[in-house]
């Protein structure tokens, strides 16, 4: 079965967000970054676990009557550094988005360190995570210049 | 204003200017000539963790060249222990000196610190991090003995895992083209960040658990202490303490100009016995800390050293 007509198993939407490309099993954390807890009165979609030639399996969200901007989508790179994201007007793909991962992360996630200045709750400055390299992707701490886990980027996630 | 927080906030011209400015400035160290080039100037002395050398080579190096020194005193009298954030100290101290030397036990303090402040941060030790005001009077020792920087033999021993002074030297090291031979037990080993940003600057990089054998091709060995206060647990650390003892016989296939170095203090990594031979550097090397520090201070401070420097008189 291809991935097109795992596409069809979903709604297509009316007005709203796409998501594509998540790494599988992260589509729950992406709305969880994106601030959505299933509160909202508008549907969304998950499919999770989708066969995809580019990543082997993946996950996509679509969200109804909401476009999310660049900056929140930029908040994603450090979990979906390949999402592609379609913005839908009237069933129709009105603009397509990529994520800019960028050189720095500015205020999404702590430093995974426990030793880092920056960990408690009180100091003000933000968190900042340096973009170390793309391939493969590492992000250092800028106060102490600790590599991140991936994983526990997610635990931190603020 | 620049501060000093990693050896990457110097490229290597600057660091050899660094260098050459405190050789000049060596008679004012010994006190043998008054050169108030700091004068006006207040030093604000920042230090959470214990220290000896640091802190007094910094308070030294302040007063030899006319200026002033306010300390934070007991981290246990001040307003640390009543919750005070680090942004905030810091704020207060920026508008009472003209620099700070900053140690913390916290790893990326000095950065945070730097970020907080208007006046210039000198990173006096952060946690497990940096220590780069060590590495200039490393390599002012390293330069003294062996009249250069480049391409020599150096093995780092010991604690390479927690241990500051060595993350910034061996960056140093690296960008003057020596071979470093990292000497430690798997579980004290150098961090993976820096040995895969040492490649990444084309590192000749060895990585031993036994000191013999490096001993006779060493130009420098490094040796360090391991530190207890770096351990979560007890055990571990028993697992590892006293693990590298560096004694007089041991340095008999050593080259007649190889040099023993030391951060201090040290605990049983040297034997006395080496005090009294021709390669223990250590004392010259905590000396050097007041001439490195001095000529740091007047780089961040924006005051030239001057190019001639009479013994009994302050400059020509």
């Amino acid at each position: 079965m291809s991935t097109e007509s795992h596409m069809r198993r979903v709604t297509a939407i009316n007005n709203g967000t796409v998501i594509d490309h998540i790494p599988a099993g992260c589509a729950i954390t992406v709305l969880k970054m994106l601030g959505i807890d299933g509160r909202r009165s508008t549907p969304i979609t998950l499919a999770m676990n989708v066969p995809s030639k580019k990543m082997g399996g993946k996950d996509v969200v679509k969200i109804e009557d909401r476009e999310i901007t660049q900056s929140e989508l930029d908040r994603l790179a450090l979990i979906a550094p390949e999402a592609s994201v379609s913005i839908i007007r009237a069933y129709s793909v009105a603009e397509k988005l990529v994520v800019n991962l960028g050189v720095e992360i500015i205020g999404v996630a702590r430093c995974c360190f426990s030793n880092c200045a920056t960990w408690g709750d009180r100091e003000p400055l933000p968190h900042r995570l340096k973009v170390h390299s793309i391939e493969p992707l590492e992000l250092r701490c800028h106060y102490c210049g600790r590599s991140q886990d991936m994983e526990a980027i997610i635990d931190n996630l603020l | 204003m620049a501060s000093l927080i990693t050896m990457d906030d110097l490229t290597n011209e600057e660091i050899i200017e660094v260098l050459d400015n405190a050789e000049r400035l060596l008679p004012v160290a010994r006190g043998e000539t008054y050169l108030p080039l700091l004068e006006g100037k207040i030093l604000g002395n920042l230090f959470f963790e214990p220290s000896t050398r640091t802190r007094m080579s910094f308070e030294t190096a302040m007063k030899r060249l006319g200026g002033e020194v306010v300390n934070l005193g007991d981290v246990k009298t001040s307003s640390v222990v009543k919750g005070e954030t680090l942004f905030d100290m810091i704020q207060m101290v920026d508008g009472y000196t003209d620099i700070i030397a900053m140690r913390h036990p916290r790893q990326g303090a000095a950065q945070y610190a730097s970020d907080s402040a208007r006046v210039p941060i000198l990173n006096g030790g952060d946690g497990a991090g940096h220590h780069p005001t060590q590495t200039m009077l490393d390599l002012f020792t390293i330069r003294q003995a062996h009249g250069t920087l480049e391409g020599l033999n150096v093995a780092l021993v010991g604690d390479l895992r927690f241990g500051r002074t060595v993350h910034s030297l061996s960056h140093a090291l690296v960008r003057f083209g020596c071979t470093l031979t990292f000497v430690s037990p798997e579980s004290l080993s150098m961090p993976d960040e820096i040995i895969s940003d040492l490649k990444r600057h084309g590192a000749d990089i060895t990585e031993t658990a036994d000191l013999s054998s490096v001993i006779p091709s060493a130009d420098v060995i490094y040796m360090t202490r391991i530190q207890k206060e770096r351990f979560p647990d007890e055990d571990e650390y028993a697992r590892v303490a006293g693990i590298f003892k560096l004694c007089a016989a041991d340095l008999s296939p050593a080259k007649g100009g190889m040099i023993v170095m030391h951060p201090l203090p040290r605990v049983s990594e040297i034997s006395p016995d080496v005090d009294n031979t021709k390669h223990a550097r250590y004392f010259e090397q905590a000396f050097n800390g007041v001439v490195a520090r001095m000529s740091l201070l007047c780089r961040l401070l924006n005051v030239e050293v001057p190019a001639i420097i009479s013994s009994n008189g302050g400059e020509n």
